[in-house]
């Protein structure tokens, strides 16, 4: 181990961590304003919730010595996971960074479900989730599973984490329903300026999710970090134009979603393919997600926040093409079907279609197994009143006109020191 | 004519304005207002402080009808703000003077009367 590699993942792991926030105030800024700490809190609290239990009991179903399915309970509570090298790094730090992973993917599922789920089942389905869904498929692509056995590219995350939660976040926008005001009324984002704050810190978070990928300080993480850079402006290019040419205007909410979507598409694809393949890659991924959440817009289903079209989408067109533009000469691991090895495409599209299966499945019987215990929906009355006062007694504009304070205590008599402060001044002031 | 004030629930303002547009008001002012109507306040806790809500929000429609629009009106505003529980609101229908309509210069019955836009204005 060198001081270099361990430099880069222990901020790295920091990065990482920063984008959850950041994706919280991407989708808060995207809701209503009385949904607006609710949304903050699905992102913020999964810190805690999927964090706490990554390293009690995730980090082990993914990465501890298993079979090609799972991993096993040899790191739980994390016994055995020390300062020794795991790689070129010390294994504790290789738990935390592979946390933070955890954690964001979970928050994504969120913003399929804002403005209608109640707090405290959402608690229990992302923590459950992280278990049941998260940590079996990075152990499949990330932990000596079968896909990783197969030989399936994913660099940083695209079937694992961006299909995955977008899988996820079908299903559960389904399981759940729309919203009452869905299709009804016109839903608008409330502060679009916090959209494009938490894009540019996903943006930033993301050289630590892609670069970090690499697991060291070398030219990998090198290649990776670039082409974090590169793909995303191609994505943004695309998209201004592809928004100029519909609406005739360049938006922000659009500028903002094509940042995230070349971030996703990238994600798989980054240590893996050339600077030009990756500005290649970003661009051609602005296509589907746009037409696709437009697609989206004009049907009965309510991924609100367009995880599908974003995560989904945006990861399935990244995993297949890291399939295609993977260039040896690069990477030192594999071609793709461009360099004469079409066979890397196919095993890219079964890792997509076996994580599309079971995240879908094991996601919607999760959601069953938690309604069964308590209901996943806030009533009408509290989705009208907004899930910030209804769920957590707090609001995120507050004013404090009318607000009476509650003493538990009858209120100490004011000193008459204060009271002479306090007095008019005579017109001195 | 008469000046139809009404005080409605925020989150039913949409609803409130969607039976106005289908019984024919053409012409209001909305206002966000905060106000207190016998309800129930709401509790909030920001660290250690717990405070009562004793104004909510609520939204102030003002119309302003010709005599026989009176009915109409107060009735669509009655079956969508409605919610049943205390803090739905009040509606006001007041007497008024004198109107005018600022661009034509028009009064009283003429100036409360929607014009008909001429297609394709």
């Amino acid at each position: 181990m060198n001081g270099a590699d361990i430099t880069w993942m222990l901020i790295s792991t920091a990065l990482v961590l920063l984008m959850t926030p950041a994706l919280g105030f991407f989708y808060g800024g995207l809701v209503r304003s009385k949904n607006a700490l609710n949304t903050l809190m699905m992102s913020v609290s999964s810190l805690g919730f999927v964090g706490l239990t990554w390293a009690v009991l995730g980090y082990g179903i993914a990465f501890a010595p298993g079979n090609d399915w799972i991993g096993g309970p040899s790191y739980a509570g994390l016994r055995g996971v020390g300062l020794e090298a795991q790689g070129a790094i010390p294994h504790l730090l290789f738990m935390a960074f592979q946390g933070t992973f955890a954690i964001v993917t979970a928050a994504l599922v969120s913003g399929a479900i804002v403005e209608r789920m109640r707090f405290g089942p959402y608690l229990a389905f992302i923590t459950l989730w992280s278990l049941a869904v998260y940590a079996p498929v990075a152990h499949w692509v990330w932990g000596g599973g079968w896909l990783s056995k197969l030989g399936a590219l994913d660099f940083a995350g695209g079937t694992v984490v961006h299909i995955n939660a977008g899988v996820a976040a079908l299903v559960a926008a389904l399981v759940l329903g729309p919203r009452k005001d869905f299709a009804r009324q016109a839903i608008l984002p409330h502060n679009v300026p916090f959209a494009l704050l938490g894009a540019g810190l996903l943006w930033f978070g993301w050289f630590g999710f892609n670069g970090g990928s690499a697991l060291a300080a070398n030219t990998s993480a090198t290649l990776a970090f670039v082409n974090t850079m590169l793909a995303p402006t191609a994505t943004l290019v695309v998209w201004t134009l592809l928004d100029l040419k519909r609406t005739g205007k360049v938006t922000a909410v659009g500028a903002a979603t094509g940042i995230v979507v070349g971030l996703v598409a990238i994600t798989p694809a980054a240590g893996f393919v050339s600077p030009i393949a990756s500005i290649l890659l970003g661009g051609l991924a602005a296509f589907p997600s746009y037409y696709g959440l437009l697609w989206r817009a004009r049907t009965r289903l309510d991924d609100s926040l367009d995880v599908v079209a974003a995560h989904g989408v945006g990861g399935t067109v990244g995993a297949l093409l890291t399939g295609v533009l993977a260039q040896k000469s690069w990477n030192g691991t594999a071609d793709g079907l461009l360099f004469g090895n079409p066979a890397q495409l196919g095993i890219q599209a079964l890792a997509v279609a076996a994580v599309i299966a079971y995240s879908g499945a094991v996601t919607f019987g999760l959601l069953k197994l938690v309604g069964a215990v308590a209901p996943l929906r806030a009533g009408a009355r509290e989705e009208g009143l907004g899930l910030d006062v209804s769920q957590h007694g707090e609001e995120a504009y507050a004013r404090d006109e009318g607000a009476i304070l509650i003493l538990s205590k009858p209120a100490p008599v004011a000193a008459p020191a204060t009271k002479s402060v306090l007095k008019p001044q005579g017109g001195r002031a | 004519m008469k000046l139809v004030i009404a005080i409605v629930r925020h989150e039913k303002v949409n609803d409130v304005l969607e039976a106005l547009f289908h019984t024919e008001v053409r012409g209001l002012t909305i206002n966000r207002v905060q106000g207190h109507g016998g309800e129930t306040e709401q509790v909030e806790t920001y660290r250690g402080t717990t405070v009562k809500m004793e104004l909510s929000e609520k939204i102030r429609i003002e119309i302003g009808v010709s005599d026989h629009f009176v009915q109409p009106t107060v009735k669509a505003i009655l079956s969508s703000a409605r919610t049943g529980e205390v803090g739905d609101g009040k509606v006001f229908v007041l007497p008024v003077e004198k109107v005018y309509r600022i661009r034509t210069g028009e009064e009283d019955q003429a100036a409360v009367t929607p014009v008909e836009v001429p297609a394709g204005a």
